[in-house]
Parts: structure tokens; sequence; C-alpha cells
């Protein structure tokens, strides 16, 4: 026995965990209109409402019958809302009204159903979706006929068309799917008395539909489906409890499409068959030259494909190449493919025959992968206006030919008229060139044309007898063959080459449109250029209007950028922005909360005017890129809408990232600020509170007249009430001075001056802290004048002096000196004590913060800081550091700058 | 000194600093008069006639610059003022206004009493050169009739400006000359605010005067005020 695949597991898990954090779904499953469905649905609803569950009906179709109607009566049911659409009043479930009224169990009768436009959802069971979303049980009804993977088979039988289908996704997302069966003898009976609701103008395609071949074999198809539901369930059974022993979990399946209308068809197959075998599927599109050149509304049909592809489960995937089946085969190996279903070749049979096919030439080089070939009816013939190659008909290309060969005849004529020798093999050969360039500059058909009209004139004006389309030499015929069919060739050669070099061009634009991005995401690190850089780039990449909508304040309310920060006005070209409408910020604010593509070009809420994408980050969405191209059709082509995918992919990560920084900026700051208060009520209640209760003892202790005390006693008392005072003062100071750094009430009144007086004037207030230091004082005699505040740098060298003299033992020397460099002077104070702890260099300038050699030496730790604020306030920098025989250098930098005012010397 | 009491006013809102320069004047030999605002100071200044007026810059009614140019509408009696940090503006503006002295608080008695005798020296001898034309501190020596200053009996030669620098600090000895009084004794009005001007020449004397040029001894700074020629 095996443990079962712990991915499985989890997926399992995750299953479980879905179905039960969201609303449960059940469908009521029937094989054609009328077998009882809605009937079915009401009566279990019923049910659940006698055990006392919250049932209210969103919609029910009744269709007037008489115990459907009966049924409905004691349930609540929502009022529709009404929508105006070309004069016609449609009725249509009112999804929000249901939402609000958030009930246990909601009704929702013919999933299929197609809402009309302007409704949030395309289709009622997108409806569907956001309702299990919220946490709402749904019941609802869908008939066989309606699924995705089946449409094309029913199609097949019945000969309708259904348009209005469900994904199978959705089917495999019920908890419950109940068959309502009812047997087609059974059906026709009922069709006959009545009870089946058909629209007036479907009769005929009814009358077609409703024949007992169609209605067993509808039968099967629901009964069948059914089954491989259960069946499917049964195995879900067995592996969870490792009762599986063979699980073919390498299985991958992929379908190779091209621009033809088989594509659907191929879509559907490989679902079946990957649903079938429970494996991950791919859908490949090769995109070649030639698949390039197909017109516009083929290639659309690729494109439906594809869209089909992804709403069945698989992954689409457009390839660029030159030859399919290579292409297909690598691509199949790289993913481990074990099938490949490619449809039959649609191609004549001389074609396959001389050029040979993509089918054989995937069965040749497949290998050891299964090749599946579906068979395909022949296009249906497309009118020959699709038909076209190029789908702008130039007919300049065509005149110019015409022109071209007109003029190389002449001239051909004319050499043969003077020079009776000139040899026909070089008119041959400006024909050729001419088709050549022909192709080269206006594509296939007019080169074509030239290829045709040289070997017709060549023939009429230079092959004897001449003037006349008859040849007298048999032998031209050859010539005549050898002539077009060179110039076929080189004329497809050449386009085919040009069209090739136009493709690479186009993926290479659309890497390095993508590597701009990424390398300007890179090098921008606040908002506005990330979003600024971003704008810049979707709005040329994709020729569009650009909109970043980000979530401000109350965290859910998307807000446009732009306007918020007002900067687009001017730092943004406004031909790159637009302006979103109060409903288009309320489909932008829909895909923030769903994560969900929407708006125009798409199924949901396509009425917006522009595209709105999420912007996924690892954490979830950060926001969302409203795009407003010129051309909207071009533009929701899958390999764009796939670029613009990875453009957004690209954005929401950069957003993340800058948010992340700041985030942890924000929260250094408050660990920062917490620190700074808990130091500053500390110091105030230690540092402020011990001076004054020396103060308040000693004085006290003098004031008490009983306590008679000696004079020496009474001098000492006196003299730490003085000392105690000095202190506080000092403290006070500091912490004054500090405040008024902070809040940028110290203005720098800089004054060209010598640096000696101001040193000089720091020496002689320390007098008494210096008393015990030798304290020696270099400067170079040349030091020029520097612009300082006197005062401020003044109070910089006492508090480093007074740290100098603190944090060192009495009789070590003080060194003080001051050079010149460059542009700069620096200063340095040196003692001879301890030095600093490592690592805390940085950190003895930070506020309150004290080094570990302070032995008790009284301070508040502000001295450095508030020295570091005046020296930054100069334009320099102050740092600390060892000195090599023990103490420390503290030094100081000051700009020189400006020119010094002109002193006019005695002489 | 006089055998007289001299008169001390106090102007000053404070009642505990009022307090203490009683008992430190009154201990000191001086006869002590008080007022707790200028307008109060003022009639007290005229009515009393007092040697010398202690004047606190932080009054309730009216500020330190006000009453110091009152005061010298009518009188040169020697005014100190008393100053907070922060008040730099105002002290220069009452110095320059004609404030003969400034402290800053917090002070200590010594401070004051130094600053007291200066000042009332000054008004007792107002010409120092015509009394005694030799001014001698430490070292140096300034025979202000010859023009010729020792230091340690070594004759410097001064250039003008020099010269004129150190007579001016001369006649105010012991007082604080603002940046503004000397530039225009020495260079004239037009060069009230060149103050580089003077910092450079200062440095130049100090060079010529001092032992230690980085640590002067005699020719002192008050920063961002001016400068002071030390009399101890």
């Amino acid at each position: 026995m095996e443990r079962p695949d712990p991915d499985a597991l989890l997926a399992r898990v995750q299953h479980d965990e879905r179905t039960t954090a969201g609303g449960r779904l059940k469908i009521f499953f029937g094989a054609a209109p009328g077998v009882g469905k809605t009937y079915a649905m009401l009566s279990d609803a019923r049910e659940k409402q006698a055990t006392g569950v919250d049932v209210v009906v969103g919609v029910a179709e009744s269709h007037g019958r008489a115990e459907t109607e009966a049924l409905l009566h004691g349930f609540e049911v929502l009022p529709c809302r009404s929508v105006e659409y070309h004069g016609v009043t449609l009725r249509e479930f009112d999804l929000d009204a249901a939402l609000q009224r958030c009930p246990t169990l909601l009704l929702v009768d013919e999933l299929a159903h197609t809402n009309a436009p302007a409704s949030r959802h395309a289709k009622r069971w997108q409806d569907v979706e956001e309702l299990l979303d919220a946490g709402i049980d749904v019941y609802t009804t869908v008939n066989v006929q309606h699924v995705e993977s089946l449409n094309d088979v029913v199609a097949q039988i019945t000969g309708v068309v259904v348009r209005e289908t469900v994904p199978d996704s959705v089917l495999e997302r019920a908890d419950a799917i109940e068959l309502v069966d009812l047997a087609p003898e059974e059906l026709l009976q009922r069709l006959r008395e009545g009870k089946v609701y058909v629209p007036q103008q479907a009769e005929r395609a009814a009358e077609h539909f409703f024949r007992t071949g169609n209605l067993i074999a509808l039968r099967e198809l629901a009964l069948r489906r059914t089954a491989d539901r259960v069946d499917e369930q049964m195995r879900t059974y067995r592996r969870d409890r490792a009762i599986a022993a063979v699980w073919p979990t390498h299985e991958r399946v992929l379908v190779c499409i091209h621009a033809n209308p088989l594509a659907a068809r191929l879509v559907r197959t490989g679902r079946r068959l990957a649903a079938q075998l429970r494996v991950p599927w791919y859908v490949v599109y090769v995109e070649t030259a030639a698949e390039l050149r197909r017109p516009e509304p083929e290639r659309d049909g690729v494109v439906q494909a594809l869209r089909l592809a992804e709403q069945l489960g698989a992954e689409g995937v457009t390839l660029s190449g030159e030859n399919v089946a290579d292409e297909i085969v690598a691509f199949a190996r790289s993913r481990n493919i074990t099938s490949i279903i490619v449809g039959k070749s649609t191609l004549a049979h001389w074609r396959t025959m001389l050029f040979g096919s993509t089918v054989d030439a995937l069965v040749r080089t497949s290998g050891d992968i299964d090749v599946l070939v579906i068979s395909g009816k022949r296009a249906p013939p497309v009118s020959p206006a699709m038909s076209m190659p190029e789908a702008d008909v130039s007919w300049n290309g065509y005149v110019v030919s015409l022109g071209i060969v007109v003029l190389l005849t002449m001239l051909g004529f004319l050499a043969r008229n003077l020079y009776p020798t000139f040899a026909e093999a070089n008119i041959i050969m400006a024909y050729l060139l001419a088709v050549l360039g022909l192709a080269l500059r206006y594509g296939r058909g007019p080169s074509i044309l030239a290829s045709f009209l040289g070997v017709v004139a060549f023939d009429f004006f230079f092959v004897p007898p001449y003037l006349t389309l008859a040849v007298a030499n048999t032998q031209y015929i050859l010539t005549f063959i050898a002539l077009l069919i060179v110039a076929l060739i080189v004329s497809t050669l050449t386009v085919r080459l040009h069209q090739q070099a136009d493709a690479a061009r186009q993926r290479e634009r659309r890497t390095a449109a993508l590597y701009a991005l990424s390398r300007d995401l890179a090098n921008a690190r606040d908002y506005p250029r990330l979003l600024r850089v971003s704008i810049q780039h979707v709005s040329e990449t994709f020729d569009s209007k650009v909109l970043v909508l980000l979530p401000f304040g109350n965290r859910n309310r998307l807000q446009p950028w732009g306007s918020v920060a007002g900067w687009w006005s001017n730092e943004l070209d406004l031909r790159m922005v637009f302006v979103p409408e109060q409903r288009d910020e309320g489909v932008a604010q829909w895909v923030y909360e769903h994560n969900q593509l929407a708006g125009a070009g798409t199924n949901t809420l396509p009425g917006a005017q522009a595209l709105y994408m999420p912007l996924v980050g690892t954490q979830g969405v950060v926001g969302v890129l409203g795009v407003k191209p010129s051309q909207l059709r071009r533009f929701v082509a899958p390999d764009q809408l796939h670029l613009l995918e990875t453009f957004a992919n690209q954005l929401a990560l950069a957003l993340e990232r800058a948010r992340l920084a700041g985030e942890a900026e924000q929260a250094h700051i408050q660990i920062e600020a917490e620190r700074l208060r808990n130091a500053l009520l500390s110091t105030v209640s230690h540092d402020l509170r011990t001076p004054l209760a020396s103060i308040t003892g000693a004085a006290s202790t003098l004031m008490d007249i009983e306590n008679v005390l000696p004079a020496t006693i009474r001098a000492e008392l006196t003299q730490s009430i003085y000392d105690e005072a000095v202190r506080l003062n000092r403290l006070v100071t500091n912490l004054l001075d500090m405040t008024r750094l902070e809040s940028g009430a110290v203005k720098v009144t800089k004054e060209w001056q010598p640096l000696e007086e101001v040193i000089g004037t720091a020496l002689s207030r320390l007098d008494d802290q210096l008393r015990q230091h030798a304290v020696e004082v270099h400067l170079s005699p040349d030091l020029p004048l520097v612009p300082l505040d006197g005062v401020l740098i003044g109070q910089v060298l006492m508090n480093l002096l007074e740290n100098a003299a603190k944090y060192s033992s009495p009789g070590s020397p003080i060194t003080m000196s001051a050079e010149q460099r460059d542009h700069a002077i620096v200063v340095a104070v040196v003692d001879r004590g301890p030095g600093i702890s490592p690592g805390d260099e940085q950190r003895i300038f930070d506020k309150f913060y004290r080094g570990t050699g302070a032995n008790g030496t009284a301070g508040a730790g502000l001295g450095l800081t508030i020295s570091k604020g005046i020296i930054a306030a100069h334009g320099g920098r102050i740092w600390a550091e060892n000195c090599a025989g023990g103490g420390t250098r503290i030094q100081f930098i000051l700009p020189i700058e400006g020119t010094p005012p002109d002193i006019e010397m005695e002489v | 000194m006089t055998d007289a009491k001299q008169t001390v006013l106090v102007i000053e809102d404070e009642l505990q600093i009022r307090r203490f320069l009683r008992a430190s004047l009154l201990g000191h030999g001086y006869s002590f008069i008080e007022a707790a605002t200028g307008k109060e100071g003022l009639t007290l200044a005229a009515a009393q006639q007092p040697e010398i007026i202690i004047l606190d810059l932080g009054l309730p009614d009216m500020d330190g610059l006000e009453v110091t140019q009152s005061l010298r509408e009518w009188s040169q009696i020697p005014i100190i003022v008393l100053s907070a940090r922060g008040q730099e503006t105002d002290k220069i503006a009452a110095l320059d206004a004609g404030a003969d002295d400034y402290l800053i608080k917090p002070f200590g008695v010594g401070e004051l009493l130094a600053r007291l005798r200066v000042a009332l020296r000054h008004v007792q001898r107002p010409n120092p050169e015509q009394t005694d034309p030799v001014f001698r501190v430490g070292a140096l020596h300034v025979d202000l009739a010859r023009r010729q200053v020792h230091v340690h009996d070594t004759e410097v030669h001064l250039t003008p400006i020099e010269y004129k620098m150190l007579t001016t600090l001369i006649q105010h000895a012991g007082k604080v000359v603002t940046h503004q009084q000397l530039l225009r004794a020495v260079w004239g009005p037009n060069y009230a605010t060149e103050t580089t001007y003077l910092r450079v020449y200062m440095g130049q004397l100090r060079h010529k005067l001092e032992a230690n040029p980085a640590r002067p001894q005699y020719l002192m700074t008050e920063p961002g005020v001016g400068y002071r020629l030390c009399l101890e």
C-alpha cells in the first residue's frame, strides 16, 4: 500500500477548506429542458426550510407551470432588477440585493443564463461564484447542453448550437450534483401536454431538439457526466485512504491548435481527455510567420480558443518559431507531456504530399509521446474577402508593380532595338530583380503580379514571333516556367523573411519593454517614482492611457493615485493618464476586492471605460492598474494581455517592496521613538531628581536651627548645593539646546572667522574642568578663515573637551588640532582615556546614549548628539574612533564654501 | 573706594533672585534698593540716584532695552543687565544702547561682584589715560602717553589699527565691548557690521601680545557679543 501523495493531500485539504469557507453549491442537473429541475430544486429547498434554514429565492423560472408556482408559494422571493436594453425592459437577478440580504441558502435558477449588458458579470454562473465566495449556499439548475466541455458533442447530436455555456470548473466546484432524470417518452408526453416551456421564437429549433433520438443521447450524456462525477468521488475516497495502487500522476496532455475552426473542438477534446485522466493539460499555439499572415478573424479564433482553454482549466501557451512540430515537441519534452492532441490536417492532399504536414512531422519526431489525431471537418468556406492574405489591401503596390514591369519592358525593348545582340538573360534578370524588390517593399501580392506580368511581357515582346503570345521555339516554354517558378519562390521567400524579421522585432520589442520597465523599477525607490515609471512604460508599450489606483487611508478604499498626490499635472504627460468616471472607480474597487480582471474587453463589467487588472504582490492585491487602450480589440489579444500581466506583476512587486520598506522604516522609527521617550523619562526622572534631592536635602539640613553644625560641615553642604545646581543647570541647558536644535529653532549664522578664536574661547571657558589635564593645541599656522557660527561651534568644542576630560584620567593629556583638507577644515579632539567600546562608534552620537566607559560621571548623554546636530547644520560631519595607542579621537569636518571677504591689511 | 556705602538698584521681577542679591550685596557693604517692574525701577532710579543699576532683561511690564534707553536719556549710571540664555539679541541691543556689562543667569556672587567693581571704577575714573597714562595687566604694559606697548619688557610694535583696538579695550578695561562698539571706535560707523575684520585683527593682536594665542589671558572673547580686556 502506498502513502497518499502529499501534494494531492494538500490539494484535498485546500479543497475541503474552500468548501467549508465559502458557500456550498448544489446543482440540479438535467438532460433537457422540462425534466423538472426547478421543481426538484424547490422541493429540496422546501425541506430545508422546514428544518429552519433561512431560504430565499433569488430567481426561479416557473414558466407559468402551476405545480412550480405552488411550490414557490411560501418562499421569500427577491425582487428582480429591471434593466433597460434597447427599449426592452429585462428583468434580471439582483446580485447586490442578494449579497445584502445574505440568506443561508439562495435559489438561483438557470445557471447558464447570460445577464443583460451592463450587469456586473456577463454570466449568471459568475454571479453564483460571487455568492459562494460571500459564504452563501446556492441551489441552481443546469442542463447538460450547457456544459462547456460537452457543448460541441451536444451540437453534433442535436444540430443546435447552444451559446450559453457554463465552465466545467463551476460544476466541479459543486458540492453536490443531483441528476433530475426523466425518461424521454415521459418528457415528450409532457411536451405534448404543454408542460415544457418553449420560447416562441425557438419553436422550430425545439421541434428539432425534442426528438426521441436526441433526448436519448442527451440523457445518456447527462447520466454519464453524473457517473463520471460519482466515479471521481469514489477515486477521491480511495485516494484519501491510500487505496489506489496505480496512479499515473506524471501524465500530461498537450493540445496543439492552429488558427482554424477546429481549435475550439480540439480544446474541448483535450479537456475531456485531461478530465478523464485527471491530469494537468496545456493548450499550445505556435505563432509562425505563416500564422501571423492569416487574416485577423482567424487569429481572433485562436485568441478565443486560448481563452476557452484557460476557462476550462488549461494553461494556455503561445510559442514563437518557424517549425510547428519542432516547437511543440521541444515544449512537450520540457513539460513531460505524455500525449499530444492535434487536429487532422485540413490542407489539400497535394500540399501534404509536397510539403509534408505538421501531423506527420509530429508523429515522426515525438518519440515516446503519444500523438492523438482528431478528425475535423474541412473548414467551412470563408468568404473571399476574409481569405485575402492581407487585410488592408493597398492598391499602391499593384500599380507600382505594373509600372515597373512596363518600364522594364520599355527599357528592354529599347536596348534590344539599339543593340540587337542584347542578351535575353539580362531582361529576365531585370524582371527577377523587380520581383525581389517588390516582395521586399510591397509584400506578396504585387510581387506575384510582377512575376506573371514579367513572363507575359517577356513572351510578348522578346520571344519570336514578337508582339504575339505565340512561341516559335518550344524551348522558351521551359524558360517561362523556370522564370515563373523562380519569381514565385523568390517572392515567397522574401516575404517570409520579411515577416520573420518583423515577428522577431516584435518579440524583441516586448522583451526590451519588459527589461526597460524592470530596470527602471529597480532604480525607483519611492512611490511617486515607481508609479511615474510604470505609467510611462505601460502607456508607451500598450499605446494607451493608464491609471493606477491604490488603497488610501481606510485601507479598502481605492483612489486614483495621481489625483491624490497631485503630481500628474506637472510631472507626467497628461496624454498618458486618464481620469476615471465614478462608475469606473467602482469597477476598480470590484477588481481590487475580487482579485480578478474586469472592465472593457472582459466578461465582467464590460461597460467600463478601461480594462482593470489587479496588481497582485506576494501578500495579496496591492492596487489596481487601469488601462484605456486607443484600440481595444487589438489590445485584448492574449499575448498583449500576458505582457500586460507581466508588467502588472513587476509593478505590484515593486510597490509591495516599496511599501514593505516604508513599513519597516516606520516600525524602526517607532521603536526608536519609543526608546527615546523611555530615555527621556529616565533622564528627567533620574538626572533631574538626583541633584534636586541633594539640594533639597542639604538646604533643609542648613535650615534646621536645632541642628548646630560645625562650620566645615556647613561649608560642605553649601558647596554641594552649589555643585548640584551647576550640574542641574548644565542638564537643563543641554535639554533645551537639544529641543531647540530638533525643532529647528537654532539658526546657524555663519561668519568668516579664524578658528583659533573659537578654540580659545572654549578653552578659557572650561578652565576649571581642564585644570587637571595638559591641553595641547596644534593649529597649522596658515589656517584659513572658516565660515561658521562661532557660538555654536564653540559649544561643540566645549562638549568635546568636556567629554575628553570626563572620560580620561586626571593628568592625561588632551590634544586638539585643526588642519585644512582641500575645501574643508578638520578639527580633532583626542584624549588618552579607555576609548570607545567596539560597535559604539555610531551610537555614542545617539540621544541619551552614554558610553559604557562613563564611570558614574553625570551627564544626560546629550553633548555629542547636540554636537552632531550643530555640525550637520553646518553641512559637516562628526565621527569617533579609537586611537592606535588607546584613547578616543573625535573629529569633525566643516566645509569651506564660498569666498572669504577681502580684508584690507595695513602695510 | 570711598567709605560712603554705594547704592545698588536691582530691577528684577523674581523675588528669589532679589532676595539672594540683597543678602550678598548687603553682606559686601553695598546699600540695596529694589524694584519689581521697569516703571517702578525708573522712578526709583530718578528718585534715589543709585550708584549702579542691575537690570533684568525679562521684566513683565517693559523690556530691558526700553528701560536702558529711558535711563540713558538722562543718566550715565552704570547698568549691568541680567539675561537668560536665548536672549542674545536683547542682550547685545541693551549693550549697544548703553548698558555697561552683562551677566548670564545663573551666575555666582563672585562674578557679580567683579562686574560691579569694574563698572564702578569706570565711573570713578572716567578717563584713565589722564589719571594714569600707563596701563598694566600681567606682563602687558601699555604706555598710553608714548604709545608704547611692552610684553615682558620687550617692546611690541603694533599697527595703528591694532593699537586703536587695544586702547579702545583699555578704555573699557574689564567691561565687555560689543563688536559694534569696537568696529565704530576703530574703523568708523561704515564698518559696523564687518566682524570678520575685527576677528582677523584680534587674532593678529593676540599673536603679538599673548603667550599662547589659543588660550588668551588678556584679550578674551565674549562669544557672539564682543571682547573683554581682562583685568585679573
